[in-house]
């Protein structure tokens, strides 16, 4: 065997190591089940869970909680993933700008007892130029 | 004409014009064997290239015309400016968008098409002398045709980009055109029913997130390195096309180098915007689009090492090819990934989609193609090796360190490509729920803090061999650079704490480079500069890498909870997880807070006036609704200078908040920070840092949290009266509050009082924690009996009492209070050690590419002058 064919070898043997390892590392996108069968089975590694905000008819946000003045670090929010499951989520950190605004939010933790431990808040707030929505707002000062 | 028919003329003509170099270029490499009409196919080439640049120019000058005349008319101007920007950023609204942004593009490689024309102009008026003929027909050719047919062609793709043209009857749009009226981009809205001529008075604007300096310059220099980064991969294509298949590398080497110093200052550019704007809490956040331009880079820097003994070893010569292809068509993937829409919200970066990834998706897959066909024909006439290449040479040492490099790159290629890797599992109908990794930053620096302590180590190594320093059975000069930098990194973890065995092999092997590396400079090329810029390249990655350590690996949380206020109910609350977490301090208004070593008083938000140098309570002015003007409440005042003038309009940045924080060090000197929160309206709140700079370290503050919008109605509560008499004590707001008297006064601030007038102030003094304040409500009654109630405001307190009323019989009076939420933030402080040594090793780095690519474009020169082509 030549030394290049070994070296060709170690070179492949590392970028198979690379694929491999990143399938081990990647996170995923569960439910609040699927969640909380993971913690039940001790799996420790952050997973990703999408979700809407639970909102009343006048569109208030429903089940949020943060106090700054009693701890700037905790936030509490309630969370309808897509198969409906409502689940209290705990953010150990401010409360995001803009929270209020978003309109489907990624989190990203695991389950923990009776809530999700929340590590990341993905949001995603509907734009203020959705296309057109400013002309028409101008259009009607106009013609006024 | 229209200026937008006009923008778009020159876009049709600019695309034809690429079409007609492409094949005039093509007809020229292939009519060899008849030089009449070669020269006529080559100067039609050049023509047509000619032209092309010259109506690249003019859709540029044209599409800035219309940003900069405020055209709110164009769906362009109006969706990426707007009356409110200064002339810097209209020129960044340029590139704000996709079309402007390819176009950029586009301006470079027309620019560098010209130079590329010019270089390779024969010198020799008769390119093909007979005598040359037989196997030396392509080499009589000279680069121009065959290195501008593939140049102009990659013209023609780019170009088709913004062409904007809809195939009749199929639908199908090809290119996304910057010159639509906003009628043409959004033919839908109510509004044309009502108004046809309806035009726009102001624009969306800039996302003011892009206002900044480094955004006017880092997309020009990514976008020129893009453009660069095609010169090698032409001169590669255009050398296996005409089975000139070692001789483009000398050509091609300057090229490639220009592109890595450029492509790799765009990057850190941007790395170092990141750092100052977001709060991202880094300059690197291995966020998909970072990752999809700095893997490329890191080829392309590999590339540059194979090529440096390509000439003389073929294993070297066949990885530059490959290299040079992968450098290419992963700047084509960045492209994709970025533009398409295929991140989605992974990535602040990324743009939306405009529909035209399968466009994108067709130019990777022609260039993979064209790319692959050629090197395989050529591939059987590369040189072999006759024996393998020694341990002891320098080709082996280059060799391990662009594979290092490559691993590395693929490394992180591979996790950022999980949403590409969705749809494409989606496309055959399975489901992949792949996330990227949660964690970016601690996931990617994981493996590549080991990659690069390699490469650096094969850095130094490689220097030793390249300079024949060292042989088989002559080590011992290795021995030197290895013992100093033992010793110097052995002092430093033993002063400086350095604890992780991570850390300990990173800054190790970097503290070799740097010597070993020096040691060169110093030893063998005395007196030699020209040729040290390899050196001097590695001493900058050296620094940056232990820059990073230090200021990544060790940066500190200074602002941790200590105020005791964390009563959670939870049980899971108290756990360890969230102790973590407890890395912000709440500030209140004007409340001095024990922080670190510091202590720290928020002092209010501040707004920035564009002719004021500094910033100044945003209570001093009233902001105009939808506009970036405010009206002074008072006369703008800084150190006894007045700017404004009460009543004043003055052009503001409304949409900035910057929050006053004082850092009172133990030694009394006092530091003011100004971290920023920006009301951003594509992109939400954005929070920026503001950097107190140390020579060995920054101390980086964000806020993480503030009160509502600053600019808001301030929400009071109901009234509540209390009826007291001098001396007694009440609660107001859960504060105690005692009544200290009540005395006649003469005059009331803002206020006109005649003679007659009788006028009286309240003394209430209110005690908080830590401090006591008094407030002073005024009651004043004229002869008519008309009151005056002015009443006194706490912000600290978050308190209104207004003297409301006196009876004479009792001697008792009463007040009306109300209450709001104090003013606070919530702010998080970082100290980033070190963090010096990455921007000194980003110029260091930067001067040594530099000091290489001078290098090898005199070497090309040189021998181009011979006649060696």
């Amino acid at each position: 065997m030549k030394k290049s064919h070994i070296f060709a070898l170690i070179v492949i043997a590392i970028a198979a190591g690379i694929i491999l390892s990143t399938a081990g590392d990647a996170s995923t996108y569960v439910s609040f089940k699927e969640a909380e069968e993971l913690a039940k089975d001790g799996e420790a590694k952050s997973i990703h869970v999408v979700g809407k905000l639970k909102k009343d008819q006048t569109g208030q946000i429903l089940g949020m909680n943060y106090n700054p003045v009693l701890d700037a670090n905790r936030f509490e929010f309630l969370l309808i993933d897509n198969n409906n499951r409502e689940q209290k989520v705990v953010y150990g950190s401010p409360k995001p700008q803009d929270f209020d605004k978003s309109e489907q939010v990624v989190v990203i933790g695991q389950m923990r007892g009776d809530h999700f431990a929340c590590e990341k808040i993905l949001m995603k707030c509907p734009s203020k130029y959705q296309e057109g929505k400013l002309e028409v707002k101008e259009a009607t000062a106009k013609q006024s | 004409m229209t200026i937008g028919n006009f923008g778009h003329l020159s876009v049709i003509i600019s695309f034809i014009t690429a079409l007609v170099a492409t094949f005039a270029y093509f007809k020229a490499t292939n009519s060899t064997k008849n030089p009449t009409d070669q020269t006529a196919w080559k100067q039609l080439g050049r023509g047509a290239f000619y032209v092309h640049a010259l109506a690249i120019m003019s859709v540029v000058g044209t599409l800035f015309a219309i940003i900069y005349t405020h055209r709110f008319d164009y769906h362009y101007a109006w969706d990426n400016s707007s009356l409110s920007l200064p002339i810097q950023y209209l020129v960044s609204c340029f590139w704000q968008d996709q079309e402007g942004s390819f176009l950029l593009w586009m301006f470079w490689q027309a620019i560098l098409g010209v130079v590329l024309i010019q270089m390779n102009r024969a010198k020799n008026p008769t390119p093909t002398l007979p005598a040359l003929g037989g196997s030396n027909a392509g080499l009589g050719l000279g680069w121009e045709a065959p290195l501008m047919t593939v140049y102009a062609l990659v013209q023609v793709f780019l170009t088709s980009m913004i062409l904007g043209v809809v195939i009749p009857g199929l639908d199908f749009k090809i290119g996304s055109t910057p010159f639509l009226t906003l009628r043409e981009a959004l033919p839908d809205l109510p509004v044309w029913q009502m108004d046809p001529n309806f035009v726009p008075k102001d624009g969306n604007g800039l996302n003011p997130l892009l206002q900044n300096y480094w955004m006017v310059i880092h997309p020009p220099t990514l976008f020129a390195g893009f453009a660069l980064a095609l010169v090698p991969f032409a001169y590669l294509m255009a050398g296996l096309w005409q089975k000139k298949v070692t001789e483009w590398i000398r050509p091609a080497l300057p090229w490639a180098l220009l592109a890595a110093v450029v492509l790799g200052t765009g990057i850190l550019m941007g790395g170092y915007w990141a750092y100052e704007t977001l709060s991202f809490n880094s300059y690197w956040s291995w966020d998909p689009v970072e990752n999809a331009v700095y893997v490329p880079w890191l080829v392309l820097v590999a590339a540059t090492h194979t090529m440096l003994v390509a000439k003389k070893n073929g294993t070297a010569l066949k990885t530059s090819v490959i290299l040079i292809i992968a450098q290419f068509v992963l700047l084509l993937y960045s492209t994709f990934l970025a533009r398409s829409g295929v991140l989605g919200n992974a990535s602040v970066h990324s743009f939306t989609d405009l529909g035209l990834s399968g466009q994108l998706l067709l130019y990777l897959f022609a260039f993979i193609g064209v790319s692959v066909f050629f090197s395989a024909r050529a591939w059987k006439i590369m040189p072999v090796d006759a024996e393998e290449v020694s341990v002891y040479s320098r080709e082996f040492w280059l060799f391990m360190g662009a594979t290092v490099l490559c691993l590395a790159s693929f490394q992180v290629i591979i996790p950022t490509s999980i949403p590409v890797w969705n749809k494409i599992v989606e496309g055959f109908g399975g489901v992949s729920n792949l996330a990227p990794p949660t964690d970016a930053i601690s996931y990617y620096s994981k493996f590549q803090l080991w990659f690069f302590a390699v490469i650096i180590t094969l850095t130094g190594i490689g220097q030793f061999f390249w300079w024949k320093r060292v042989q088989r059975g002559k080590m011992q000069e290795l021995l030197t650079p290895l013992w100093i930098s033992l010793f110097i990194t052995a002092l430093i973890i033993a002063f400086g704490n350095v604890n992780k065995p991570e850390y300990i092999v990173l800054l190790t092997t970097s503290m070799f480079a740097l010597v070993a590396n020096t040691t060169i400079i110093s030893g063998i090329l005395r007196g030699n500069y020209r040729l040290s810029g390899g050196a001097v390249t590695h001493i900058g990655v050296a620094l940056m890498l232990i820059g990073i350590l230090f200021s990544s690996g060790y940066q500190k949380v200074i602002s941790l909870n200590s105020s005791g206020l964390m009563i959670s109910k939870d049980e899971s609350f108290t756990k360890d997880e969230n102790k973590e977490n407890k890395e912000n301090v709440l500030l209140w208004l004007n409340q001095p807070t024990k922080m670190s070593e510091y202590l720290l008083t928020y002092r209010g938000p501040r707004i920035e006036i564009r002719d004021v140098p500094n910033y100044v309570p945003r209570t001093w002015v009233e902001l105009i609704e939808n506009d970036f003007h405010a009206v002074c409440l008072q006369n703008i005042e800084i150190a006894g200078k007045i700017y404004h003038k009460k009543g004043d309009t003055v052009a503001v940045y409304p949409e900035n908040v910057y929050f006053e924080v004082e850092y009172r060090e133990p030694a009394g000197r006092i530091t003011t920070l100004f971290p920023r929160m920006q009301l951003n309206k594509q992109m939400g709140t954005v929070v920026s840092p503001d950097i107190k700079k140390e020579f060995n370290k920054d101390l980086y503050s964000y806020i993480s949290m503030a009160k509502g919008n600053p600019d808001g109605e301030e929400e009071w509560s109901k009234t509540e009266q209390f009826r007291v008499a001098v001396q007694d004590t009440f609660f107001v707001n859960d504060y105690v509050a005692i009544l200290e008297n009540v005395g006649r006064v003469d005059k009331i601030d803002g206020v006109n009082l005649s003679p007659n007038d009788i006028a009286v102030k309240a003394s209430i003094r209110i005690f908080d924690k830590e401090r006591e304040y008094v407030l002073n409500p005024t009651f004043a009654i004229n002869q008519d009996r008309m009151v005056l109630r002015k009443p006194e405001v706490s912000e600290e307190l978050g308190l209104r009492i207004q003297f409301f009323e006196i009876d004479p019989k009792t001697g008792q009076f009463t007040f009306a209070t109300n209450s709001k939420q104090r003013d606070y933030i919530v702010m998080k402080a970082v100290e980033k050690p070190l963090i010096n040594l990455l921007w000194i090793g980003t110029l260091v780095l930067i001067v040594g590419f530099t000091m290489a690519t001078v290098r090898r474009f005199r070497d090309f020169k040189n021998m181009r002058d011979k006649g060696v082509v």
